[in-house]
């Protein structure tokens, strides 16, 4: 019973983190066609500057409580300002090629940033645990939880209400429907699609950056943990189908579950069972969960 | 008009001034060559893909497999020479490929290149929970023999390097007749139009099936190589950042002829090597760059520069 428990929210709560992170690589992708594999990187800088932030604010003594804006503010804004470099200083002019050859682009774009992350923050670890220790912890039947990850499980369901519900309910949210659907009508038909593949863009990166900055205080900032994180996500996002929120958010439920029981009963699939559930998922359901399949075009 | 095909004689140019270079070139030099070599087998693999339409960001998961497969042969088995060792890794990944193939012969674009990184990432993540084969660090390769002779370490390098010599020629031979052959054309079919080949008659599955395990040994014999070589495999061979380095070589390179594969892998080794010396910290730039750029103002790759100066020339 405890240990399914154990299970159960440690899932949920790994689930969330990767929701958070497949879900800016969901949205780029089904807007832009592009399948950022940089997304890591911006996960990468999102974590380092919410810790540097944390660092600092906390030595300058501030009221703690107020060190949740801060960090993850500037997690937001990294995230924003870099996506914004990347799509005007290289995405722009690479558009229309081929979807695998964009995948290259992004994939020298990671090779990019992972060395400029190093310039700027160096190769040695952050630690930012106060924000992850002020809120406390919980016992529930015997087993005590941090609360920060029932933080983590409210944030991840308030950005996907808002995602949901911006994509469903605004005029934004319906024109960016209508780019997603068919670009080049939408262009026709008065869209700014160059707008929006902007605005697509730089969402995603600061989506991608507030999961590093939500999970700066739960583990150690070092080099190389974009490079992890951007793979999982990717898991997450071909098992739930390209371009589909919602079928990231099954697809992080789906894995986040698959490796909190892998953990806890046999920890040597831990990596194997992320993988294991993409496989077996593209081969029943090529697309991804989520994805009607195409018509083949002569 | 009937062009005569100098690729052959020019091959057999290039073999014999390979091979008399390697007498008189430093250790440093043969290491980096052999390494090259045996990445350009990869990525002729990838080249023999490419031309179909299809990018696989997997192929690690057979540089990996041949890696190990030599480690195992040698450590567990006490295989030790070098050729029946490649024949070994070669038919271990065949089998692999041909299982695999299967399943990867229904996919295309971007599925296929994230099922591919699938599979790639599931050995990484055995390897690395499997503590009797050295987990993340690896474990170290056994000394090869070459036919019952024994170079000792002075004559390693220099073995290894004529051995990836002889090999390099044999697969440029076969695979540029391979992609002159219906097959190879059929190929290049399925990338502009995969219906119509459907309608003359081809199964582009079956192409597909051919090629991919093509790809798999190949990558293989390159994993083996670089595991002799190197004389340590780990799983990082696997990872996906190895199968992007293979496909930004081949991106490098071009995918026009067999030969860039080795072109595209030299220099690509040379750019890192001299990046990593000079510049510690920004080697992986200096490599993110040069890729923005080949892929900017070279899509067709290095190769494009030889056919473009050929026909400004005739």
């Amino acid at each position: 019973m405890e240990t399914i428990l154990v299970i159960l929210i440690d899932g949920v709560v790994y689930s969330s983190w990767l929701f958070i992170v497949a879900t800016g690589l969901t949205l780029v992708y089904g807007v832009m066609k592009i399948l950022n594999m940089a997304h890591g990187s911006l996960y990468a800088i999102g974590a380092y500057s919410a810790a540097s932030m944390v660092g600092w604010y906390f030595s300058a003594g501030y009221v703690p409580w107020g060190s949740y804006l801060v960090f993850l503010g500037a997690a937001v804004g990294a995230g924003a300002l870099a996506g914004l470099l990347i799509e005007r200083g290289v995405l722009r002019i690479m558009y229309g090629r081929d979807e695998v050859i964009m995948i290259l682009v992004t994939y020298g774009v990671l090779l990019i940033l992972e060395d400029v992350i190093k310039l700027i923050w160096g190769v040695d670890a952050y630690f930012a645990y106060q924000p992850y220790s002020l809120v406390g912890r919980t016992k529930l039947l015997g087993i005590t939880f941090a609360n920060y990850d029932f933080l983590l499980i409210a944030a991840a369901v308030s950005i996907g209400l808002m995602l949901w519900a911006g994509l469903n309910r605004t005029r934004q949210g319906k024109l960016l429907r209508a780019v997603i659907h068919d670009r080049e009508i939408s262009m026709a038909m008065g869209i700014n699609v160059k707008r929006t593949f902007l605005v697509t863009f730089i969402l995603g990166s600061s989506l991608g950056a507030l999961a590093g900055g939500l999970t700066a205080p739960a583990l150690s900032v070092v080099p190389g943990i974009g490079v992890e994180v951007a793979i999982l996500a990717f898991a997450v996002v071909v098992i739930g189908g390209l371009g589909s929120v919602g079928g990231a958010a099954v697809g992080a439920l789906m894995v986040g579950i698959c490796r909190a029981l892998a953990v806890h009963t046999f920890p040597q699939a831990e990596l194997f069972v992320i993988y294991g559930v993409m496989a077996l998922v593209l081969m029943i359901r090529p697309q991804g969960l989520f994805v009607s399949t195409t018509a083949r075009k002569i | 008009m009937h062009i005569a095909d100098k690729t052959p004689r020019n091959l057999c140019i290039a073999l014999c001034v390979l091979l008399a270079f390697g007498t008189i070139m430093p250790n440093w030099f043969a290491f980096l060559a052999t390494v090259s070599m045996a990445k350009g087998m990869v990525v002729i693999g990838l080249i023999v893909l490419m031309r179909t339409g299809l990018v696989s960001f997997g192929q690690g998961l057979y540089y990996c497999l041949g890696g190990y497969t030599v480690g195992i042969a040698g450590k567990y088995l006490g295989i030790t020479d070098a050729v029946g060792i490649l024949f070994v890794s070669a038919f271990v990944a065949g089998c692999v490929g041909a299982l695999l193939g299967l399943l990867l012969c229904r996919y295309r674009e971007i599925f296929f290149a994230m099922l591919t990184m699938a599979l790639s990432m599931i050995l990484f993540g055995m390897l690395v929970k499997s503590d009797m084969l050295g987990s993340t660090d690896g474990f170290n390769v056994a000394h090869p023999t070459l036919l019952g002779w024994n170079p000792g370490p002075e004559g390693l390098s220099i073995m290894i390097y004529s051995l990836a010599c002889l090999i390099a020629f044999l697969i440029v031979f076969f695979v540029h007749r391979y992609f002159q052959s219906g097959m190879g054309f059929a190929g290049e079919s399925i990338r502009e139009n995969e219906i119509r080949v459907e309608y003359l008659g081809i199964s582009p599955r079956r192409v597909i099936f051919y090629k991919y395990v093509l790809a798999a040994i190949l990558a293989a014999i390159g994993g083996s190589l670089t595991a002799l070589v190197a004389g340590h495999v780990d799983p990082e061979m696997a990872y996906w950042t190895t199968s992007g380095e293979f496909v930004f070589v081949a991106l490098l390179g071009g995918t026009g002829h067999v030969v860039a594969a080795f072109i595209g892998a030299f220099l690509y080794e040379l750019i890192r090597t001299l990046a990593f010396d000079l510049t510690p910290y920004t080697w992986q730039m200096i490599l993110g760059i040069t890729l923005l750029m080949v892929i900017l103002f070279l899509p067709k790759g290095l190769w494009s520069l030889l056919t473009a100066y050929k026909t400004g020339r005739g």
